[in-house]
């Protein structure tokens, strides 16, 4: 299996959360005025771990980072970092830095004396203080710039900057809020690599607030959904794709098809679309992604334990190597199915799935 | 595009405006500096002789230095009180608009009004004399505190500490709250962030507050006239005795330029340095 490295990543950090989470957030709440913006939000996050904080805007993520790093204070609820009570300390008395969404790099200070602003700030000695910082912008390959001032750098190499100046005090825990958001697609998927290989690299786990679900899989060992102010789900990035717990994160992560019907005498039932289901009866709502359905153009031997149905084509969407349809079914159902790219077509075709892609989720 | 015709009969107002009461009355202002007074009435007689004057008699370098030096002091007071204060209302009040609006009201009230009022309060048997006396901290009214430069410079520093906190205000207003996060997120407790971020990044607002309080209380003629008294006379004072009762409109004027040129020099150095404590 490819997904051999990520599980085991995962399974370790699940380990070490058990025995002792590096920071420790117990159902926390916040509201601003009359609105609630985090409701019993409990979380823990594990030595070494990149965790993801996804939500649309107005979820509470960005409140939840700030809750952290010290600049608002909860209404309820606890936060512990290594044990000890961290959310009645003052920011800068936590060990904790965070990379700023428009970067917040001093404009009057040189790339070098914005890096080396921490360690000034907590007396280091001042030759230790250069090597210090030669090696944060070394490892963020900015090193021939450490005499430029931030308003003469581009964007991602602010970027840079950001993160050399955080990590540059060894915090046990750093906190990215939308870092790439402001970086063009290219030079985002980019950083998005570097980022994760510099977190191994250093070994300090990051928390990482974004809206883009494809970064939060691509970067993630972990991605903690947000919702309204609570937590969706929160699991590895193939889990939570592949066993999405509920509606709204099988339609927020990645795209999906949610078929509504029942469970009766042990049979699924959503429309004209049958299978065995053994869970138990009442409403159901499945989750069935559109790479789960397989058009049946009669090259493969037909799959009697698999679910087939006719359906008209009703809009084909050349995307690279694949290709994405909206397809109806006879009885109005609107299915998306995502094949190998292939000519167009058009009229009925016959497609199938396995029953077991249907995944049973929470409304 | 706008049409020519357009554009300067939109131009033609202020350049007239600019022309009939700036240009003109300091094109007549210089040329009376080089021209001198004989038997009551003005010579046309080009010489260089008001400006000799200047160096010559001691009386006019000595006033226009105290002149700078209680402008000096106004600027360096009206700042101390600003910082705190513009600090404050930008980063700890609740209350900015009510706050702001009450620093700035007393720009509302007649400049006289204000004199007048410091005139009251430091007479011989003003408010402050009397409390002082009633309290049993001095027998004898004290002399000192009206006509003399401490007057003027206390008088001015209310003048004209609002000009002073405004820019400082807006410059603290202007810089992003997250680079206040950031400091302290990097371990900066609030004194550490006020002196290395908000301080520096005000800079340009405080250098502006300072031209303002400088060169308004440099030419200020209503505070020593009301209680500078003897000690107290300043520069304009002088400009003003001279086109008035001493009648020496030659040498007014030429002092009337020798300022304005230190005031243009002044202003100059001041765009320099702004540009160079200006970040963006």
């Amino acid at each position: 299996m490819i997904s051999s490295a990520q599980s085991a990543g995962a399974s370790t950090a699940s380990e070490t959360l058990a025995r002792d989470p590096l920071l420790d957030i117990h159902s926390i709440a916040k509201r601003f005025g009359s609105t609630a913006v985090l409701r019993n939000v409990s979380l823990q996050v594990a030595q070494g771990e990149l965790l993801t904080i996804l939500g649309e805007s107005g979820s509470g993520k960005t409140t939840l980072l700030r809750l952290i790093a010290g600049f608002e204070q909860p209404d309820g609820g606890e936060i512990f970092m290594e044990g000890q009570r961290l959310d009645r300390l003052p920011p800068y008395c936590r060990r904790v830095n965070t990379v700023f969404q428009h970067y917040a790099l001093f404009p009057h200070l040189s790339v070098f004396e914005n890096v080396a602003y921490g360690l000034r700030v907590r007396k280091v000695a001042r030759s230790e203080i250069s090597t210090r910082v030669e090696q944060a912008l070394a490892l963020v390959k900015m090193a021939e710039y450490a005499r430029r001032a931030p308003s003469q750098l581009s964007g991602g190499q602010q970027q840079r900057i950001a993160l050399a100046r955080a990590l540059v005090n060894q915090p046990k825990l750093l906190l990215l809020d939308e870092p790439l958001s402001a970086l063009d697609a290219n030079l985002r998927r980019q950083m998005q690599i570097e980022l994760k290989s510099l977190q191994r690299e250093v070994g300090i786990s990051f928390i990482f607030v974004t809206h883009d679900q494809e970064e939060a899989m691509a970067l993630s060992d972990r991605v903690a959904l947000l919702r309204s102010g609570e937590l969706e789900q929160v699991a590895t990035p193939r889990d939570i794709y592949n066993h999405p717990a509920t509606a709204y994160t099988a339609s927020f992560i990645g795209q999906t098809n949610l078929l509504r019907g029942r469970i009766e005498n042990g049979m699924a039932q959503c429309g004209s679309l049958r299978w065995p289901c053994t869970e138990r009866a009442g409403p159901t709502t499945f989750s069935l992604r559109p790479e789960s359905i397989r058009l049946c153009d009669g090259t493969a031997a037909i799959d009697h334990d698999a679910v087939q149905f006719r359906a008209a084509i009703r809009n084909q969407t050349f995307g690279g190597p694949v290709d994405l349809l909206e397809v109806e079914s006879p009885d109005g159902h609107v299915l998306f199915v995502r094949i190998a790219s292939r000519g167009n077509l058009a009229g009925e075709c016959d497609f199938e799935f396995d029953a077991i892609h249907a995944i049973l989720v929470r409304e | 595009m706008y049409s020519r015709a357009y554009k300067s009969a939109v131009s033609l107002p202020p350049l007239v405006w600019v022309a009939v009461f700036l240009l003109a009355p300091y094109a007549f202002l210089f040329c009376y500096s080089f021209w001198s007074v004989s038997q009551q009435s003005i010579v046309h007689h080009w010489n260089l002789g008001n400006y000799r004057q200047l160096f010559e008699n001691a009386m006019y370098p000595a006033v226009l230095f105290r002149s700078m030096r209680i402008a000096a002091s106004v600027t360096i007071l009206s700042l101390m009180l600003s910082f705190p204060l513009a600090y404050y209302l930008s980063f700890h009040s609740r209350r900015k608009e009510l706050l702001y609006l009450l620093v700035i009201v007393p720009l509302w009230v007649s400049y006289l009004v204000r004199a007048y009022a410091w005139k009251t309060i430091l007479g011989s048997d003003g408010v402050l004399n009397t409390l002082l006396q009633y309290a049993g901290v001095i027998r004898h009214p004290a002399e000192f505190l009206l006509y003399s430069p401490f007057a003027v410079v206390l008088t001015l520093t209310h003048i004209y500490t609002p000009f002073a906190f405004l820019p400082v205000y807006a410059a603290m207003e202007h810089i992003p709250r997250n680079l206040v996060e950031a400091a302290q997120d990097l371990g900066a407790a609030p004194v550490r962030t006020f002196w290395t971020v908000i301080f520096p990044l005000s800079l340009p607002g405080a250098l502006a507050g300072a031209t303002f309080a400088f060169v308004l209380s440099l030419g200020d003629f209503l505070a020593p006239l009301l209680i500078g008294g003897p000690g107290g006379i300043m520069i304009s004072n002088v400009i003003v005795s001279l086109f008035g009762a001493a009648y020496n409109w030659p040498l007014g004027a030429a002092i009337s330029a020798s300022l304005l040129l230190l005031v243009l020099a002044l202003l100059f150095l001041v765009e320099r340095l702004e540009k160079k404590l200006s970040f963006s």
